[in-house]
């Protein structure tokens, strides 16, 4: 690990003033420390914002949204009532990613942030396009298994790690943000960029900027659920997880859905051509099934991972079957 | 090098640091507490965890000057004097390790467990706080890996100890 | 017997309570940092090693490295030849040290202030059945024939009724034990060594240390009274342990070393991928005509080990043709080593899943297949057997299982998503025993007990205390048992099961020594009782039961019960033996479902070295398990009249998973783990 300055902010306009070029927010720490003992990330200053005053979840009345301030722990998002009862897809996404330990220390910004676990990525003796610009990629000719089959590019085939970011996908989440330019709204999906030719970005957010709350819309009617399918029953990253809601009136006929995936892509993958194939029509099988297809269309899988576009349709269809059968 | 003071096991505790010590390495290499474990130094097998304000955490992941005036509870704080901890107690009785080395961890992190509320991944209803089952415990403690496999002595163990409380909870 | 039984570990409290002292534990006064640094290139020589500006870190106190060799004894391990050479073996063999005033220093002056730069030449680290440089071992560890044939297995195979020939595979796997490899080195004023190591047998780890730093034995004192878990990885001195006596050499200080994980992977060996052919032959009755065996495995440039893979096969079944055979190359790899069951475990992962398939085309019931091949001695060697109960160990678990509810067809259960289906799968270890010696002492009212045994968590501190307390007459209570100790007399490695065989033969001998002494001192060494061997054939055996459900979606694998019944001789102690036993199983459902060491061809090493990316067993992969065992009464073994059981949990545990996957799902894997890309492909 670097040497590097710590200093702790005691609001959010100090924290930005205080992040300098070369200086790295510092939330529960769970992925950044990681990285830093890694080599991987060498900040000069680490600014801590884990006790800034971000640390609420605010619920409108029944039938409305919420806001879940950046600093709130992963665990205490996946307690709160509120967000058990009205987006219990998102419960259950935070609850499935990392142990109890980590979701104690990570908050929910440091957890949208967090950075691929692709092994190249994760080991400095390896070359790295994210981590060395033109270094070249190679997992793409590699250990890919675990890796993107969605909007990859040749110069990174990472995935996003988390959970959580799949759900707040799904659900229209927007990101507010402060930085040295003010303040900003950034909607999810849009939070994160596919890798293109710039693989070392993983957001939209410039440098210094800060995520200060999480604001959620009310939910679309419907049922909702996020299931992960990973190696171990636990305590380990998605091979490929789908969170989706469904909406279907008394017809049977698809009125809300939200679809969104993880493990597939360098972003929670919002499967807007599965949820514009279902919107609709009558809920059924048949009909995932097309909208699954309609979605892995895109899918371009390298030659470890075609069992990820097997298993991605395969868990659309099981997932919104057990939602309307 | 930072100035900082944290109360760990109830001792208020005042050093200073390289910015780089783990709260881990703080415990181990500068305090003389060895009994949080560094297993991977990484947050990936659980056995440094320590409760910190009373929650478990894996203190290989959390930087010492980060835990400037927060309250650290380890192993070593468990037990009351002399007397085990019901836990503790409950691992000897269970058998529910065999080297060791994973067990601090285990300990301080159900420890944590059975304080933590709400619903686990494993938890069917989101909405209730379900009772600590054997699956419950077993999801809840997937955070601590025991490389001998005595995992299902380690669930026993802790299903004991849940069981009793539940029970003081229900007879109150 | 009134002292065995369930006995707690009597190290529990102190473990429990985090006063149990590990290797990097020991508060040494002036203790300094080592941090290895490894070479990032698989074969090729060092060019340049300039340690400037890494010694003008403020706080570094030396660089050692092959720029300036430290001076070595007589080195038969290369492996620990640290230093000694620019020449690089393997990617992430140790190449240089940094010490510092403080482990950070240490790691970050190794990492960005030292600068070696390297001539690569090209490496080959591919396993391939059709390999050029292949050969035939004449030895596989630790000393058996590489090659055993009887009989003609070509005749038996064209004769038999039903036939497999069958590829299966298994990966490289990783110890990854839960204590990082440590040692704490520091020189006294006198010239001798003390060394703080995680170790599997201090005296055996002196000796080498000694010899390797041009030591007498006697200058050398190997401490490791608690050791988080070995699985063979410890049961060899590491590099680090010699890189941490010149690295205390060289500072003038003590110096810890502690691996990290990710060093682990490549510096404290692992269990070689296999590829193994088997093929069956039985006749019309299912009757064994013929089994051929071989398996390919690598080993490194530096030496050969050669795992005993095919050596299962010589033991279990009754044919009329037996050949078992191994085939080794030597790649630019770290050289494998001992994990848990070496030879038996991935060989009997081969052997049962082809018995099984052979039970399917036969149409026999794989339990059934099994006792019908049960041999009346040993099937290679014609040596009868000290004790055989594995057909009764079939029966036991059959009736505990529910087996004769099993509707043989494979794919046709289905709960929900779930495709359910059971498998049984055999193990086998065999029972070895080594020299020791031990002390017993009158003292303070009570008895204390010496031998360097180690405790890995295996509970041998406990059994040894039941074991003398036994042999004394007396309650365990009144014993103290002191291990983990190169001083305390010489004893053997923690490993190949025979701990409680080796050092408890001891025991009871120094035991006995001092009731017939007048009760105050006794003294055994077991060498010539040992050196006798046996005429009889002496292994234990189990059988495995395994359910499985397997998501008909995703592949996901969930194993709600594993069964084991075991015929180990007799149990010392059943509470610590269940848990040896369900250890073990516990570690075999990893290796069935996740566990795999991948390497990426072009940079040489393994690619998942941490635990998020090699996953182990977590806790909610692991639901019944449950290991019993079949009372054995044996008098041909030892005192104790045990076999060993530290190894044999894992044996079967694979095979008993991948049959119950094929009975779910009609898809055989042969290839491990089974994991849903597998099963989705």
């Amino acid at each position: 690990m670097r040497e590097f300055e710590y200093a702790r902010a005691r609001d959010g306009r100090e924290a930005v003033a205080l992040c300098e070029p070369g200086a790295r927010y510092l939330g529960g720490g769970t992925n950044l420390v990681d990285l830093m003992r890694l080599g991987v990330e060498t900040p000069a200053r680490l600014v801590d914002v884990s006790r800034l005053p971000y640390d609420r979840i605010e619920a409108a009345p029944s039938g409305g949204g919420a806001r879940i301030g950046a600093a709130v722990r992963n665990s205490d998002l996946a307690a709160h009532p509120v967000i058990r009862r009205r987006y219990p897809m998102l419960a259950r996404a935070v609850l499935s990613g990392g142990s109890g330990q980590v979701r104690n220390m990570a908050t929910v910004g440091g957890n949208l942030l967090q950075r691929t676990r692709c092994p190249y990525f994760q080991d400095v003796s390896k070359p790295c396009n994210k981590r060395h610009p033109g270094d070249g990629c190679p997992a793409i000719e590699g250990d890919h298994r675990n890796l993107a089959i969605i909007g990859h590019s040749d110069a990174c085939v990472a995935t996003h790690p988390s959970d959580m970011a799949v759900a707040l996908a799904a659900l229209d989440a927007r990101v507010h943000v402060i930085g040295p330019g003010g303040e900003r709204v950034v909607p999810m999906p849009g939070l994160h960029r596919l890798p293109g030719a710039e693989p070392g970005r993983d957001t939209v957010l410039e440098p210094g900027e800060l995520i200060t709350a999480i604001e959620l819309p009310a939910p679309p009617p419907g049922r909702s659920v996020y299931r992960k399918v990973r190696e171990r029953a636990s305590f380990a990253f998605a091979l490929v997880s789908v969170a989706a809601l469904l909406g279907v009136d008394s017809a049977g006929v698809v009125r809300h859905c939200k679809i969104a995936l993880g493990g597939v892509a360098h972003v929670p993958w919002r499967a807007a051509r599965a949820e514009g194939a279902l919107l609709g029509r009558t809920a059924g099988p048949d009909a995932y099934a097309a909208a699954a297809d309609a979605e892995l269309a895109l899918a371009r899988p390298l030659p470890r991972n075609a069992y990820k576009v097997t298993l991605a349709r395969n868990l659309i269809v099981a997932t919104l079957t057990e939602l309307a059968p | 090098m930072a100035e900082i003071t944290l109360r760990v096991n109830g001792v208020e505790r005042s050093l200073s640091l390289d910015t780089r010590v783990s709260l881990l390495d703080l415990l181990r290499e500068h305090l003389g507490l060895t009994g949080s474990k560094k297993g991977c130094d990484h947050g990936q097998c659980g056995a440094c965890t320590v409760l910190i304000d009373g929650r478990r955490a894996n203190a290989c992941l959390a930087l010492a000057v980060a835990c400037d005036g927060l309250e650290i509870t380890t192993v070593e704080g468990l037990a009351d004097g002399e007397e085990l901890h019901p836990l503790q107690a409950a691992f000897v009785e269970c058998d529910a390790f065999q080297c060791g080395y994973c067990t601090p961890g285990q300990l301080c992190s159900a420890a944590g467990m059975l304080r933590e509320p709400g619903p686990s991944a494993v938890t069917g209803d989101l909405t209730e706080d379900p009772a600590l089952t054997a699956e419950e415990i077993r999801e809840r403690m997937s955070g601590n890996l025991c490389r001998c496999g005595a995992y299902v002595n380690i669930v026993a163990a802790v299903h004991r100890v849940a069981a009793e409380r539940a029970r003081e909870v229900a007879g109150r | 017997m009134s002292t065995i039984g369930g006995m707690r570990r009597v190290e529990g409290r102190e473990k429990v309570t985090g006063r149990a002292t590990y290797a990097f534990e020991y508060a040494v006064e002036g203790a300094a940092y080592g941090h290895p640094v490894q070479a990032p290139i698989a074969r090729g020589r060092i060019t340049t090693i300039d340690a400037e500006a890494a010694l003008a870190v403020p706080g570094v106190l030396a660089v050692v490295s092959s720029a300036d060799p430290p001076p070595l004894g007589s080195v038969e391990d290369p492996e620990l030849a640290v230093f000694q050479s620019p020449q690089v073996a393997y990617h992430g063999q140790v190449v240089a040290v940094v010490v510092a005033e403080t482990a950070e220093i240490a790691r970050e002056a190794a990492e960005t202030a030292l600068r070696i730069e390297y001539q690569a030449e090209p490496h080959d680290v591919v396993l391939r059945p059709d390999h050029p440089r292949l050969y035939a071992p004449e030895r596989v560890n630790p000393a058996f024939p590489g090659r055993t044939e009887k009989g003609d297995v070509e005749a038996g195979l064209a004769d038999a009724a039903y036939t497999v020939d069958q590829t299966y595979t298994t990966p490289a796997l990783h110890n990854n034990p839960m204590e990082p490899h440590a040692a704490i080195a520091a020189w006294e004023p006198d010239g001798s060594l003390t060394v703080y190591d995680s170790t599997q047998g201090a005296t055996a780890h002196r000796d080498t240390i000694a010899a390797v730093l041009g030591l007498r034995q006697d200058q050398v004192r190997v401490i490791s009274r608690h050791v988080g878990g070995g699985f063979g990885s410890k049961g060899t001195p590491r590099p680090h342990v010699i890189v941490a006596a010149v690295a205390a050499r060289a500072a003038g200080r003590p110096v810890k070393v502690a691996l990290t994980r990710q060093q682990m992977y490549d510096m404290t060996g692992y269990r070689t991928p296999t590829i193994q052919r088997v093929r069956l032959g039985a006749d019309e009755d299912g009757r064994l005509t013929a089994i051929d065996h071989d398996a390919v495995e690598q080993s490194s440039t530096l030496k050969e080990f050669a795992e005993q893979t095919t050596t299962p096969t010589r033991v279990m079944y009754a044919a009329p043709a037996l050949r078992t055979t191994h085939h080794l190359v030597r790649l630019d790899v770290p050289t494998p080593s001992w994990m848990r069951a070496p030879g038996e475990c991935p060989g009997m992962f081969a052997l049962e899943s082809a018995m099984d398939e052979l039970a399917e085309a036969a149409g026999i019931d794989p339990v059934e297949l099994r006792v019908l091949n049960e041999p009346a001695a040993e099937p290679e060697s014609g040596r009868p057997f000290s004790s055989r109960n594995l057909v009764a160990c079939l029966r036991e678990g059959a009736r505990r299982f529910g087996w004769d509810r099993r509707d043989p067809r494979p794919g046709v259960r289905r709960e929900g998503r779930w495709l359910v289906g059971t498998g049984v799968a055999c193990s086998t270890y065999p029972a070895y025993r080594r020299p020791s010696s031990a002390t017993a002492v009158a003292e303070d009212g009570g008895y204390v007990v010496r031998v360097a045994a180690a405790d890995i968590g295996t509970g041998a501190r406990t059994v040894l205390t039941q074991i003398a307390a036994e042999a004394l007459n007396t309650s365990p209570d009144r014993v103290r048992v002191e291990i983990g100790d190169s001083d305390l007399p010489r004893a053997s490695l923690a490993g190949g099961s025979m701990g409680t065989a080796s050092w408890g033969t001891a025991v009871v001998r120094a035991c006995e020594a001092l009731l017939k002494n007048g009760g105050q001192e006794g003294r055994a060494d077991t060498s010539e009782e040992v050196a006798a061997g046996s005429a009889f054939a002496r292994h234990a055996f189990g059988a495995q039961f395994a359910e499985v459900r397997v998501d008909a979606d995703t592949g996901e694998v969930r194993v709600p019960r594993l069964l084991g019944v075991f015929a180990a001789g007799r149990i010392v102690n059943p509470v610590l033996a269940r848990s040896q036993f369900i250890g073990g199983m516990t570690m075999g459902l990893g290796m069935a479902l996740m566990e795999e060491s991948f390497v990426d061809p072009r940079f040489g090493d393994f690619l998942n070295h941490d635990l998020a990316q090699y996953h182990v067993a977590a806790c909610a992969d692991v639901q019944d398990v449950e290991a019993v065992w079949i009372d054995e009464e044996d008098p041909y073994l030892n005192p104790m009249g045990s076999k060993g059981i530290g190894e044999i949990g894992i044996v079967g545990t694979a095979a008993a998973i991948a049959n119950a996957v094929y009975h779910a799902t009609g898809r055989r894997v042969r290839d491990l783990p089974i994991t849903p890309a597998r099963l989705l492909s």
